[in-house]
């Protein structure tokens, strides 16, 4: 029954898409080919399905939303104060569309920042060899749709041994209305780079529009990249995300996301530790309330020996909110010396909101040490009765509380001004009741 | 120190508590005055540091019978808020973590909320961290302490002195201090008690609930009260914590009918 209408909503789909090329490169368009070739393959996720059981995008197939368009008349001073002024990098995506006359771009030499197809021809070699290498497509339609419709995007390649001292901001605004945007992002840290990017997803009106986005990065032997992925879509918004993560030998991967707007989520990050000795830490939070649902689904994979992982992940859930998390840690038999820890704490703030949280090991090497662990609750009543005894009253105590439960995990974020603006957000929405 | 006209700060009469159905505090009787130094000590299990949560109003005891008397008002019809407010202040035995909140954010909160309730002005945080860092000096507490989350990380150390400058900056009329010798080594708890014979004054009282009497070579008290069962079963002066030490607790369930209410 439920097959028809994801069938002609992904018939619809099929129809905008153009196999006219934006650039006369071919790599590129048979790349595009390939993809729509798989959308066409492959159904839309039901509940059905193990991986979203608890997520359900059947609306989605109610909303025919075509792709978005390339224009617009945003100016400067109307998205000034998303700008982050650490960052004297940035790049502006409007809808899915670079927008030079709204982006800071430096580039040198050996650094490439920009969007993707202005060098879809000077570094074609580099592109084709890590483009779509790995976030696959073949059985993840989402990632399939976001390749097929690719044409915008956000490309750094941070060269040997270079550190990019200040953050580079990657802002993807939405504000058509009833629209697809495809986002795209390809971080590249050479050897013994190191990078801080702050990748965020914002919206000027609440609206309901679907952001499909894709985001690539492969870090080389003792590159390290600092990723801060920050998602306040409109609250009417869907979000739907892939995020994967290569990593050679001893290098080093550092992500913060935070995940704050959209009536419906979805965050996969995978994390492939594919030599020795790499390393990643994985920070979550999601804060959501009415009738969000923020779903994150996370797989780490040790490969390789003496791979290091930590991971938490924290919701605080407000209102009839769901909040999902999924977080997979695979060992593979020759991952010995795995040093490898999880947690999931999650905040119930109302009668009425729902958690699903669901910590998956698959450990398959014998020499090992992994601990994981997850709790859903309320705010504990000792912690509440410590800041009575100072005087503040049960609501303050409790709003402080909650304030700090998410902050926690913000003020793990490197950027002084994206922390207060974040705090901020998190103040506004725990205070309000 | 004892003064002969000063009045009387806490009147606990035949206090009974209990937790689950299960019956702690037996009918403790206790008047503590001001410029007065209280030492309640007893064995694990005697009650002591239930009396301590009772008195700071903890809600998973359940007063079944008595009274208690705070400054004129009844203590056991505040709730816990209202008693810090009033003047009553609880050094935790085990003071809470707050990752995610500065020490200054969480003690400037509770200081301007209490200043509020008594009527005085708030400070901003610039005005505040002036005066924190001057009651810092009391405890020879590090600048960062104030930046870090509340307690997060903190050695044992550093949380009881923590509590402490919560206790000089709200500056309570009676402080409760739950065990915080625990833990210590000995120069921290020099530190700790340097800072707290510095807050006493003749206007304000102290509890002392604690097991061991190394405490008191540090802060003299004067009154050491013994908790067996959940009873004060014997008053006297400070040598009472070094009779204590030398001879331990077994002796007094035997004499206790000759020496309870020495003092009282």
């Amino acid at each position: 029954m439920t097959e028809l209408p994801h069938a002609n909503y992904l018939a619809g789909l099929l129809k905008s898409w153009s196999g006219k090329p934006v650039r006369p490169l071919s790599w590129l368009n048979d790349l595009r080919a390939r993809a729509i070739d798989r959308v066409s393959q492959q159904a839309l996720p039901t509940k059905r399905d193990e991986e979203w059981r608890f997520t359900d995008i059947s609306t989605l197939t109610h909303l025919p939303y075509l792709p978005s368009r390339p224009e617009t008349h945003l100016q400067r001073h109307d998205i000034d104060h998303l700008f982050l002024s650490e960052a004297r990098i940035r790049l502006v995506f409007v809808d899915g569309y670079f927008q030079q006359q709204l982006s800071t771009i430096q580039n040198s030499d050996d650094l490439i920042i920009g969007n993707l197809p202005d060098f879809s021809a000077s570094h074609s070699s580099i592109l084709e060899s890590h483009l779509t290498q790995y976030a696959a497509f073949d059985h993840n339609i989402f990632a399939a749709l976001n390749t097929a419709f690719l044409r915008d995007g956000a490309l750094l390649i941070i060269p040997k041994n270079t550190t990019i001292a200040d953050p580079i901001h990657l802002l993807f605004i939405a504000t058509q209305p009833e629209v697809t945007s495809y986002t795209r992002c390809l971080l590249i840290g050479e050897a013994g780079s190191n990078v801080t990017l702050v990748e965020e997803y914002a919206a000027l009106e609440q609206f309901a529009y679907i952001n499909n986005s894709v985001t690539e990065i492969a870090l080389a032997a003792n590159a390290q990249a600092n990723h801060i992925r920050i998602q306040r879509e409109s609250k009417q918004a869907f979000h739907l995300a892939n995020c994967s993560v290569a990593l050679a030998h001893a290098s080093r991967y550092l992500s913060t996301s935070i995940s704050l707007g959209s009536q419906i989520s979805r965050y996969n990050l995978d994390i492939r530790l594919a030599e020795e000795a790499a390393e990643c830490s994985v920070d979550g939070l999601a804060l959501i309330s009415d009738n969000q649902l923020a779903d994150t689904h996370t797989c780490i994979d040790h490969v390789k020996p003496n791979g290091t992982s930590h991971q938490q992940h924290k919701c605080i859930v407000d209102g009839s909110a769901h909040a999902v998390f999924n977080g997979k840690i695979i060992v593979r038999p020759h991952a010995q010396r795995t040093n490898s820890s999880q947690s999931s704490r999650n905040l119930l703030l109302s009668k009425t909101a729902q958690i699903d949280t669901k910590p998956q090991l698959e450990i398959f090497a014998d020499d090992v040490k992994c601990a994981h662990g997850a709790t859903v609750g309320q705010l504990d009543p000792e912690e509440i009765f410590y800041l009575k005894s100072r005087g503040l009253s049960e609501l303050s105590a409790r709003n402080l509380l909650t304030f700090a439960f998410g902050a926690e995990i913000i003020s793990r974020i490197s950027i002084p001004s994206l922390r207060q603006q974040l705090e901020q957000a998190v103040l506004n929405q725990t205070q309000s009741n | 120190m004892i003064h002969s006209n000063s009045v009387p700060v806490l009147t606990v009469q035949g206090l009974r508590a209990s937790i689950n159905g299960t019956e702690i505090l037996k009918g403790i009787d206790l008047t503590v005055k001001s410029g007065e130094i209280h030492a309640i000590m007893g064995l694990n299990g005697s009650g002591k540091s239930t009396f301590a949560k009772v008195l700071a109003g903890h809600s998973a005891y359940e007063v079944t019978g008595g009274s208690v008397q705070f400054e004129g008002k009844d203590l056991l019809e505040l709730p816990p808020e209202e008693r810090a407010r009033a003047g009553l202040f609880l050094a935790f035995q085990y003071p809470i973590e707050i990752p995610g909140v500065a020490n200054t954010q969480f003690l400037r909160l509770a200081y301007n909320t209490v200043q509020t309730q008594r009527g005085r002005e708030e400070l901003d945080p610039l005005e505040f961290d002036d005066f924190v860092r001057e009651k810092m000096k009391l405890l020879d507490m590090k600048s960062d302490f104030l930046d870090r989350s509340v307690n997060e990380g903190f050695s044992g150390g550093e949380k009881k002195r923590n509590e402490i400058l919560q206790m000089a900056l709200l500056e309570p009329k009676l402080s409760i201090l739950d065990e915080t010798d625990s833990g210590l080594d000995i120069d921290a708890l020099k530190i700790v008690a340097q800072g707290v014979n510095q807050i006493a004054n003749k206007d304000n009282a102290m509890i002392l609930v604690t097991h061991y009497q190394r405490l008191l070579d540090y802060i003299v008290p004067d009154y050491v009260h013994v908790m067996q069962a959940g009873r004060i079963v014997m008053t006297g002066g400070k040598e009472l914590a070094l009779e204590l030490e030398t001879r331990g607790y077994d002796w007094i369930t035997e004499n206790k009918s000759s020496t309870t209410g020495a003092i009282a």
